[in-house]
């Protein structure tokens, strides 16, 4: 296959993840690693390379428009990039020394999980017991706009449980090379009752620092190659703009059905070439 | 209220740097990926085996060596360095936020954030 060919079929593909990452907010770094393992033969740390490239840039992309909102909680999210950098970097220690096949085990496992997250109701009540002790230093609690454009106050709770958590989804971050945000927002909306609105938003903004803290380390490692992440980030990058923009017009509920069956095919599939050690 | 306003004008300000990062890498990757494509006669690499360090842009020196020969590959690396850089000017700009409002314990949780990702970076835990 030429090089220009196989540079617009990755291209192409890349864009598809891109744009249904975005409408289902699934993110797009999530199907990257399968596609290019699975349906190319890319070596699994070749594709895991790519996808943190293109994870910084859908994630930044999206945090740049949500900041303005005044939605994410930008000390709150300060606060936990300590616990998720510090996972990112033991993530990418603990990727040189796991096996590739045993990476793609744990990679099918946490995409099953984040296709169930994705369909769980998140109708926790938001807390408003005001946080006490040290931890009230921090900061936290803080308000958000709704819809209507009214100041809604929340507190945190269980701030040393979220912690943890976001320790978990930096690790994951920094051995699989994808964003983690389903297990961020599980942190925020989950344990530590922030609203789903400033769960989301907050978690968009974490990714691309989690993201650079184990890139910084793929690099140095030879995990980034151009010739992949020219397709890849650009391909993410152009179909997460495309799906921003179209949706509020999209039948988000039935791609997310479809989004998240193609996701758990994907999983078996990457299970099942890892017990075969094929990847 | 004036506090309020503070904190509104850093949000805009940490939106402008993460969006200016994010076109000016884009923008750069293009560009390297346009020269890669058309210099570029060989067949596609071989990605199915994992060549590690033979890879030969994983170093900023190898990379600068690169760009100054306009090398396709080490435009793009280039551009995947900036894109990289991003979320971490996004913390540098962010410290000099919380210094505006003398949020002295947030400076120093956003300096801890920032020695953890250059600690991954000059560790070079190498595979």
């Amino acid at each position: 296959m030429s090089i220009q060919i196989f540079t617009l079929i990755i291209f192409a593909g890349s864009m598809l993840a891109g744009l249904l990452g975005s409408l289902t907010g699934l993110g797009g770094g999530i199907v990257i690693i399968p596609m290019l393992s699975i349906a190319f033969g890319v070596d699994i740390r070749y594709a895991i390379g790519a996808s943190i490239v293109a994870v910084i840039a859908t994630s930044s992309g999206a945090a740049s428009a949500y900041v303005k909102e005044g939605i994410a909680n930008m000390r709150l999210g300060m606060f936990l990039e300590i616990a998720t950098t510090i996972g990112a970097v033991v993530g990418a220690f603990l990727a040189v020394y796991a096996p590739t096949n045993l990476i793609a085990i744990i990679f099918g496992v946490i995409l099953l999980f984040s296709a169930f997250f994705s369909f769980r109701n998140h109708s926790f009540s938001v807390s408003n017991i005001p946080v006490r002790g040290w931890i009230s230093h921090l900061k936290l609690a803080s308000n958000y706009p709704d819809s209507q454009g009214n100041n809604i106050d929340y507190s945190v709770q269980n701030v040393a449980g979220g912690f943890i958590m976001m320790w978990i989804a930096g690790i994951l971050s920094g051995l699989l090379g994808i964003g983690s945000g389903a297990f961020k927002v599980l942190a925020m909306d989950n344990i530590m009752r922030i609203p789903f609105k400033v769960s989301t938003t907050t978690s968009n903004f974490m990714i691309g620092v989690t993201a650079s803290a184990s890139a910084v380390a793929y690099f140095q490692r030879g995990y980034i190659d151009p010739g992949l992440c020219l397709p890849v980030t650009l391909g993410v990058l152009a179909g997460a703009y495309f799906g921003s923009r179209i949706l509020t017009k999209a039948p988000t509920k039935g791609l997310r059905i479809i989004f998240a069956f193609v996701i758990v095919i994907l999983a078996i599939e990457m299970m099942y070439n890892g017990f075969a050690h094929r990847l | 209220m004036n506090n309020s306003w503070q904190e509104k004008d850093i949000e805009t300000m940490l939106g402008n740097v993460l969006r200016f990062g994010v076109i000016l890498a884009s923008a750069v990757i293009l560009i390297g990926g346009i020269m890669y494509l058309t210099h570029h006669n060989s067949n596609t690499p071989n990605y199915t085996t994992f060549h590690g360090l033979q890879q030969p842009f994983h170093s900023l020196s190898a990379i600068i060596d690169g760009l100054k020969i306009l090398q396709g590959e080490a435009i793009i690396q280039f551009g995947v360095l900036l894109l990289i850089a991003t979320p971490i000017a996004r913390i540098v700009f962010s410290i000099v936020g919380f210094l505006r409002e003398k949020d002295m314990l947030y400076v120093f949780i956003s300096l801890i954030v920032l020695a953890i990702i250059f600690a991954s970076a000059t560790l070079g835990i190498r595979g």
